[in-house]
């Protein structure tokens, strides 16, 4: 028998006659969630890390504190990499009438390779992106450099030996950051004119930087040769090395892109399970017939595997296409939306999708393939009771190894795959407890009750065991459709709402003692009052527990950089709102023996814990003392915040200078230029530059988010049609039969609505007990966001769930209630 | 086949059935014993209850008997496994039933097709049509089983069970579902294609006047096997 052409033939059968529609749909909307999210993500990905990029001025860096050899800029232009240099170095320039201390920046053609520079024609003026780089002896000049030597574009300026022309000021450069705390103001030249100059003497203090961009893979090669050739002093970053509030964002754009494909792959592989289930038990008295025609268990097997496998191909390759053009549509959106180019998708996200949808088709479709196989011949003659319950959970292993697995892959993060699942195996176990105590109770409650109700809710109980996976399985849809929408809603809330709109976007540093309260006045009449002053002491930490440290002992880089570099101190009566005491005393004012209080991050990477006493050096003076607690801190919130922080007592005799931080709305941008001109000592630092990529990027991310949550939407319900139509048969025969019996309509409708309702107020009420706790799960041990409780998650819940599902029970029964009961009785016969 | 024609086409030898009911035996069918003979046609008769159905699902293999054996064409049924038997079934049994058992989703024609494509043969469609022609219902074969009325849904399932070619055709109340008048004009047809295509026809019924029909009677009563064996 050639079985291939027999179940190619089935199959169209069976799909003109609607069987398989539900199972190649879930697979379809599964496939294309999938290949949308993860065609998108690698776009996303891709274009967050460029986006990143650009405030490296590149792809990749290499550091270095001499200029970099000419065999590593030929070796990445051989490699088809695009390269441009820096060097920067502090110096004084001067008018004839002043001279002020500069970070000057000379570049190369090309700079920057990520990201744009813009320039203004005066100082504070509007801006507009700059084309290239200065020319020829010309300078640009950074607003509070013009404003402290009072030039304008067109004056010159004394660099060096050399005398440059300004021609413009200076307002945004991409790779600005880093440490502001010791930024002179800016000068960019051209790195012609370095040589002139006479500043880049051998054993002057300059920082070089290649940059270096290109496509992913030559840049990887590129990467890797550089490890091997990398000399004395130089190093090598990419963004995530560099910033890490930038990579926090990455982090957690990650994060939230994970947990919507994982979503839509739960959705996916309830909805598979459950029309499989469907499936199955409508093919029965197929498989006993085919068992009176000779088909032998094998035939059966091959028969339908090969029909849900051909099913699962053209499902998921329909699934390809939908997801392609699905984020196709989202990358035109986004575009315009974001004004972001997002890199063009390679085919491998859409044949991970492919196979992910098989992967489950295949793990939650076998064991009801082998119970089919079991279907014994003489259900044909007598309809016995069929293994069919015998399929318990434990056949499901099958599927549910192959959602973990898929989960992973997807996710690769073994914590949140490991947390999702169990928040939703918790809540199957207990919706499938509390389903039987509802089902009972309904029991209870309708031998109790007269009317319609009663057998509305009798009929829970004749179907206890339909009704406990009915419930499971919206339960489960509604989960996931609530963690889609409200969770997902107050987790995105709350994540904003570490960087609102009125995060500081300026910040001063270098106040004098004597200049505090009068800045301060200053800040209260322009209507800055937020803005606090801490005082900042720098010191280089000299001794650990009595031991002198020593950078090299080590290992990681950016410890050894720490400890070459001095710390920002700070000390205080009383932590602010970013800091979370996670160990040891809060502060107590009135005792004044001296106390360290250390952030939790560069306690573990310099291995200290409460008790270690801290001996720093200040300008020649040794401070010491105990730590005596460990804080969190919030560094998103852009406030000014120090890594170690002592009580009042131990600094303040030190002198210091002071820092702060405030909202400075754009309007009011001509209060610096006054504050410059009263105070010409006062550093401004503008990190609203910074602020605002990070903004975009969390608004791009969340833009991306929801538009993947249409998938897992159009999937969570095609598990709730799947869910109601697992009973629609059973329910057809049974309002026919009423109707036969002498039921009216009304009577009907009330039994199943009451029946309906009372499932999905269950569900509804399951679901949000679980949505909650998974949501407070995620917030506050995945993304470390507070977690508020929402009132209203519960009220949608289970006001929509009975609705919902009356609705959609209603609305399934409607045409058959319309049919003449004959034609139900024997279409069922 | 190389059974030797005198072998009858099915012969039982004590075979009988016991089922445990709420953890105590019941027996549905006692030991019975008869053979039929090729080309014979049997009536198996009794009350609901008394079995029938059950000794027609052991003669077809469909289930096994609790002692006793049964042999099919000459081979032992209790010696094949599963699959063994349902190769027998497809090779040599065309099967009838009471509730016509057509699949829903497919037209006439493809219910029809359906065993011969199982059983491989190249010429499925072309005998499917045939078949359909000769129960008079050419005209419905592209209608789907729910459009049928049910005698014309039996005779699909007559012309499905003839289109095997069966030794044996086997036919569990057969006018069960049917009126007076349709059941008469559809054991009309399954007794003249029987006659024509030389088949043994072994039919459950309680109607006497189809049982009379028969070449012989098999009577249950009780499970027991009383006359005819």
């Amino acid at each position: 028998m050639n079985i291939v052409r027999l179940a190619l033939r089935m199959l169209a059968r069976e799909w003109r006659a609607g069987e398989l529609r539900v199972l190649a749909l879930a697979v379809l909307i599964a496939v294309a969630g999938l290949a949308s999210v993860n065609a998108f993500t690698v776009r996303m990905h891709l274009a967050l890390s460029q986006e990143s990029n650009r405030l490296l001025g590149a792809d990749l860096v290499l550091v270095s504190d001499h200029a970099p050899a000419a065999g590593l800029i030929a070796e990445a232009q051989r490699r088809g990499l695009a390269t441009a240099q820096t060097a920067l170095f502090p110096s004084m320039v001067s008018t004839p009438q002043d001279s002020r201390l500069a970070e000057i920046k000379a570049v190369s053609n090309g700079y920057p390779l990520r990201g744009t520079l813009r320039i203004a024609n005066a100082a504070f003026g509007a801006d507009h992106r700059a084309d290239g780089i200065p020319s020829h002896g010309s300078v640009w000049l950074e607003a509070r450099l013009a404003n402290e030597l009072q030039l304008a574009p067109g004056a010159s300026i004394q660099v060096g030996y050399s005398q440059l022309k300004v021609t413009a000021i200076l307002t945004n450069e991409p790779d600005r950051g880093g440490d502001f705390f010791n930024l002179a103001p800016r000068l960019l030249m051209n790195q012609a004119d370095l040589p002139a100059t006479g500043l880049t003497q051998p054993g002057s203090r300059a920082g070089y930087r290649l940059l270096i961009a290109g496509e992913s893979k030559a840049l990887e090669a590129y990467r890797n040769w550089l490890a091997q050739h990398l000399e004395r002093g130089q190093r090598v970053l990419s963004v995530r090395d560099a910033r890490p509030e930038i990579r926090n964002v990455l982090d957690k754009a990650e994060r939230y892109l994970g947990l919507a494909v994982l979503l839509a792959a739960m959705l996916a592989a309830v909805a598979i399970l459950l029309s499989a289930r469907h499936f199955l038990r409508r093919h029965l008295d197929a498989c006993a017939l085919l068992r009176c025609f000779g088909a032998s268990q094998r035939n059966i097997v091959t028969l339908y595997a090969l029909q849900i496998a051909v099913l699962g191909v053209l499902a998921a390759l329909a699934g390809v296409a939908l997801g392609y053009a699905g984020q196709m549509v989202l990358a035109e959106l986004l575009g315009k939306l974001a004004n972001l180019a997002l890199p063009p998708a390679n085919g491998l996200p859409f044949l991970q999708a492919a196979l992910a949808g098989l992967v489950l088709l295949t793990g939650f479709s076998l064991p009801t393939l082998f119970a089919l196989r079991r279907t014994p011949a003489l259900r044909i003659l007598r309809r016995d009771g069929v293994a069919f319950d015998a399929l318990g959970a434990a056949s499901y292993l099958a599927g549910l190894v192959a959602l973990t697995a898929l989960l992973f892959w997807q996710v690769r993060d073994t914590r949140l795959t490991l947390m999702v699942l169990s928040g939703m195996g918790a809540t199957l176990l207990v919706t499938v407890l509390l389903a039987w105590l509802l089902v009972l109770g309904a029991g209870w409650l309708g031998a109790r009750s007269r009317g319609s109700w009663r057998q509305g809710l009798l009929n829970l109980r004749r179907r206890a065991g339909g009704s406990v996976i009915q419930v499971s399985a919206f339960t489960l849809g509604m989960l996931a459709l609530l963690l889609l929408t409200v969770v997902r809603g107050d987790l995105l809330n709350n994540w904003r709402a570490t960087l609102p709109a009125d995060a500081p976007n300026r910040f001063v540093i270098n106040i004098q003692p004597d200049q505090v309260v009068p800045l301060q006045t200053f800040f209260r009449s322009h209507g800055l009052a937020g803005a606090t002053l801490y005082p900042m002491i720098r010191g280089r930490l000299a001794a650990i527990n009595g031991h002198a440290v020593n950078a090299a002992a080590y290992a990681d880089q950016q410890t050894q950089r720490l400890l070459e570099r001095e710390f920002n101190l700070s000390y205080a009566d009383r932590l602010t709102q970013d800091n979370n005491l996670i160990a040891g005393n809060g502060w107590n004012s009135t005792n004044a023996a001296p106390q360290f209080s250390v952030e939790q991050g560069i306690a573990e990477k310099l291995h200290l814990k409460l008790g270690d006493s801290l001996r720093f050096d200040v300008g020649g003076t040794p401070v010491s003392a105990r730590i005596t607690s460990l804080r969190k801190v919030n560094w998103d919130s852009f406030r000014v915040n120090f890594f170690v922080v002592a009580n009042s007592g131990l600094l303040q005799n030190i002198p210091a200078s002071y820092i702060t931080s405030f909202y400075l709305p754009a309007r009011q941008a001509g209060v610096l230029n006054e504050m410059v001109k009263a105070y010409p000592n006062l550093t401004v630092i503008d990190v609203s530059a910074i602020m605002k990529t990070v903004q975009d990027m969390l608004d791009r991310v969340t833009a991306a988010v929801q538009f993947v949550f249409i998938f897992s939407l159009a999937s969570g319900l095609v598990v709730l049609y799947a869910a109601l139509a697992a009973t629609r048969d059973e329910r057809a025969l049974e309002t026919a039969l009423w109707r036969v019996l002498g039921a009216r309509r009304g009577q009907l409708w009330v039994a199943q609505i009451t029946e309906f309702a009372a499932l999905g107020l269950l569900a509804g009420l399951l679901a949000a007990a679980g949505a909650s706790a998974i949501g407070w799960a995620l917030s506050s041990e995945v993304f470390n966001l507070p977690y508020h409780f929402n009132p209203m998650l519960w009220l949608v819940a289970m006001g929509l769930g009975s609705a919902g599902v009356a609705l959609a029970g209603v609305a399934g029964l409607w045409g058959i209630s319309r049919e003449a009961p004959l034609a139900t009785l024997r279409a069922a016969a | 086949m190389t059974t030797p024609i005198n072998t009858p086409i099915l012969r039982a030898a004590g075979v009988a059935k016991q089922v445990a009911l709420n953890g105590a035996p019941l027996t549905i069918l006692h030991p019975a014993s008869f053979a039929i003979q090729r080309g014979e046609s049997v009536a198996i008769v009794g009350a609901s209850g008394s079995g029938k159905s059950t000794l027609l699902g052991l003669l077809a293999g469909l289930d096994l008997p609790s002692q006793g054996e049964v042999w099919l064409d000459g081979q032992a049924l209790g010696q094949l496994d599963e699959d063994g038997r349902a190769r027998l079934r497809g090779a040599l049994i065309g099967f009838v039933f009471q509730s016509f058992q057509l699949l829903p989703m497919l037209t006439a024609l493809e219910n029809v097709m359906l065993p011969l494509e199982l059983n491989g043969a190249a010429d499925a469609r072309t005998r499917a049509q045939h078949w359909l022609e000769r129960v008079g219902l050419a005209e419905r074969q592209r209608h789907r089983a729910q459009q049928l009325s049910g005698g014309e849904q039996q005779r699909v399932a007559i012309a499905r069970a003839f289109a095997v070619k069966p030794a044996l055709l086997l036919a569990d109340e057969p006018t069960g579902n049917l009126d007076a008048e349709t059941g008469a004009r559809v054991i009309e047809l399954l007794f003249e294609l029987n006659r024509e295509q030389g088949a043994t026809l072994v039919l459950v019924t309680h109607d006497e006047a189809l049982a009379a029909r028969c070449g012989r009677r098999l009577q249950l009563r009780a499970g027991h096997l009383e006359s005819g064996a």
